[in-house]
């Protein structure tokens, strides 16, 4: 059964190798040179200040290539769910060459386990390998990496660490069960691409927020959390523009930032932006004042709201929980996958002939 | 009939290959198979005839164990169809339409089945190929449909199993790849005895290799036993009209039909008939097992055995 698995997968695993190849070739080729440059600057503006100008400038220069190496470490389960998951079973029932290979004197649930074992292995073994190679590559950019791009930040979360390899697993074992069941290949592809998708997009949005409890903190407002700041000539108050980043706790995954008044109220933020009840005319936010201390800009300014009592509310899951998060959802999606596979063979007993 | 002295022990009685008590099969709200109580004796060529969607490949698939019964039991060589790969050891199966991996070679269809079955005799499935004047290179879909069916049938055969199922197995062959292909079952069968169970709607298919027929029609066997006994025990009786109901007691009526003046009876009986107002002749099989099929029927509607010579 081995051989016979081996034999009709061998060709799918070829073009795989070939484009892991590929892919291995370049980023090795391109690696050192992105880590040298990494340290060089590090050390460079460790010296002379100005690192965040550095971290920006850093991964604008390689933003092109670190997005495509994440959009492909994402779109490789996928891949493995629509072109080896799900015509797995259901090309055979189409040509009915299940009949023939059940007719040998073998079991159909060794049948499945084996084609599940050899194809399904192979499908996590080149998400964990691209996966590892692009997270070795990533190293300095993902310590670089712009709010939105950090390692916690939801796409990039699925391209880095283990989850690869959980979220091929699945996809493969969601194919074969969309083609068991569907028993056409085209429509066994397209189901698991649509369910695979929603999964993937519901995942992070409402399940992995609270894999752990989130925390809730307050932050005084400052160059970090403060994405604009600006008076419009209508309006008798400034209004602010919080970003979704929190001081001193870099790369963390923010779920809200919020502004709340001095008496605790959420006024509102989460982008929008947010009237601040401080005087223009009179004092730090006044523009008199502001050209007065030329080069401090809004530092004065931000203080003074401060003084009145705004506060940025935010919860956030923390960057160190980088690894924890990555072992739950591995887990999570390690069950789906178990759960999947029963069903499969369950199915296969009962409703196929 | 070829196979007719093939059987490993002709005359002798056998345990039988297949048992079924009270075998159903339902898909949904429909029975495919109903109410089936049937002993195959072992050491036959065993034709399975019925019109399209008698059950025929409900039975087959049940005997395989690729599918499990609604309702009843079924033995196949005294084991429990779907009990494992050492029962699936013992049964050959080639399915309908003779499947094969289009993408594959028949050298590689050859190593699947040498991979796969602890007693493949490999010696008989190289000579086979060879004798068919396949080339091992050559890939499955590439074949025409008679070789690609004498390409399922070498890996049933190199199986070698005790019973052997064939499900329609010509039905898609033109008439020569037909009768090569029923050929080289019977020299199999001949040199190595083995049972078979063999579906057709086509009653010439089964004339040529059986000598033992089942009749299913809807769902239901409504005849089985050796070809000789049947032949022997059936008679047609044409004559002056007359009440079914007059003729002797140890005649049962299969079939009746009559014009004004004149009554055919198809009748099955043990004695011989002495009665001079019959013209008495005897009957193929065909006209038997379509005799069965008009004979006392009564469902409506239901599709007419197909008869081609």
């Amino acid at each position: 059964m081995m051989w016979l698995t081996w034999r009709q997968f061998r060709g799918a695993a070829a073009t795989t190798g070939a484009a892991l190849v590929v892919l291995a070739v370049a980023l090795a080729l391109t690696g050192p040179e992105l880590a040298s440059d990494y340290s060089a600057g590090i050390t460079a503006c460790a010296r002379d200040g100005g690192c965040g100008q550095f971290f920006d400038r850093f991964f604008d220069d390689y933003q092109a290539p670190f997005q495509a190496a994440t959009v492909i470490v994402l779109l490789l389960p996928a891949l493995a769910g629509l072109f080896w998951g799900a015509p797995l079973v259901s090309r055979e029932l189409e040509a009915g060459t299940h009949l023939l290979v059940w007719n040998q004197s073998i079991t159909r649930t060794r049948w499945l386990a084996v084609k599940l074992t050899v194809v399904g292995g192979a499908a996590v073994a080149a998400a964990g390998l691209f996966s590892l190679a692009v997270t070795w590559w990533s190293a300095p950019l993902d310590k670089s990496a712009a709010p939105g791009f950090t390692l916690m930040d939801p796409l990039v979360f699925g391209a880095r660490g283990i989850v690869p390899m959980a979220y091929a697993a699945f996809a493969f074992v969601l194919g074969v069960t969309a083609g068991l069941v569907v028993r056409r290949t085209l429509p066994a592809m397209a189901v698991t691409l649509a369910v695979f998708a929603a999964i993937q997009i519901v995942m992070p949005l409402t399940v992995r927020p609270h894999l752990l409890p989130p925390v809730s903190s307050a932050f005084e407002l400052g160059p970090e959390n403060v994405d604009s700041f600006g008076k419009s000539s209508d309006r008798e108050f400034p209004e602010v523009v919080l970003d979704s980043a929190i001081p001193g706790h870099t790369g963390a995954w923010v779920l809200s930032s919020r502004l709340v008044d001095p008496s605790g109220r959420v006024v509102g933020g989460d982008g929008a932006p947010v009237t601040v009840r401080v005087s223009v005319t009179s004092g730090p936010c006044a523009p008199s004042q502001q050209a007065q201390e030329e080069g401090r800009g809004m530092d004065g300014c931000l203080a003074e709201i401060n003084r009145l009592g705004y506060r940025q509310r935010a919860t956030y899951q923390p960057f160190e929980r980088f690894w924890a998060f990555q072992w739950i959802e591995t887990g999570v999606y390690a069950l789906l996958t178990l759960g999947l596979t029963a069903f499969c063979f369950r199915w296969l007993r009962r409703r196929l002939s | 009939m070829i196979g007719r002295s093939a059987g490993p022990a002709s005359g002798e009685p056998m345990t039988p290959v297949l048992r079924a008590r009270g075998l159903g099969r339902r898909y949904g709200r429909r029975w495919a198979l109903r109410d089936c109580t049937l002993d195959i004796p072992g050491g036959h060529v065993v034709g399975l005839v019925g019109p399209n969607g008698a059950g025929k490949t409900t039975l087959l698939k049940l005997a395989g164990g690729q599918l499990a019964p609604t309702e009843g039991s079924i033995t196949v060589l005294g084991g429990h169809p779907a009990s494992g790969a050492a029962q699936q050891a013992r049964i050959g199966f080639v399915a309908q339409d003779t499947p094969v991996y289009a993408g594959l070679s028949v050298a590689d269809h050859l190593r699947l089945g040498a991979g796969l079955n602890p007693g493949w005799d490999a010696a008989l499935a190289r000579e086979r190929v060879e004798r068919l004047g396949l080339d091992p290179a050559h890939r499955a879909g590439r074949l025409s449909g008679g070789q690609r069916a004498q390409l399922a049938l070498t890996l049933g055969l190199a199986k070698r199993p005790e019973l052997l199922i064939l499900d329609e197995p010509v039905a898609a062959l033109d008439p020569l790849a037909r009768r090569e292909f029923l050929q080289g079952l019977m020299e199999a069968v001949a040199e190595h005895e083995f049972s078979v169970v063999l579906s057709s709607h086509l009653v010439s298919d089964l004339e040529r290799t059986c000598d033992y027929l089942i009749v299913l029609v809807d769902s239901r066997v409504r005849l089985a036993g050796q070809v000789d006994d049947l032949l022997a025990t059936h008679h047609r009786l044409t004559g002056p009209r007359r009440d079914p109901d007059r003729l002797p007691a140890g005649q049962h009526v299969v079939s009746a039909s009559h014009t004004d003046r004149q009554s055919t009876f198809v009748v099955r009986t043990e004695d011989p008939i002495h009665d001079p107002a019959w013209t008495v002749s005897r009957l193929t099989l065909e006209d038997l097992v379509l005799a069965y099929m008009e004979g006392p029927a009564p469902a409506q509607g239901r599709p007419v055995l197909e008869v081609r010579r």
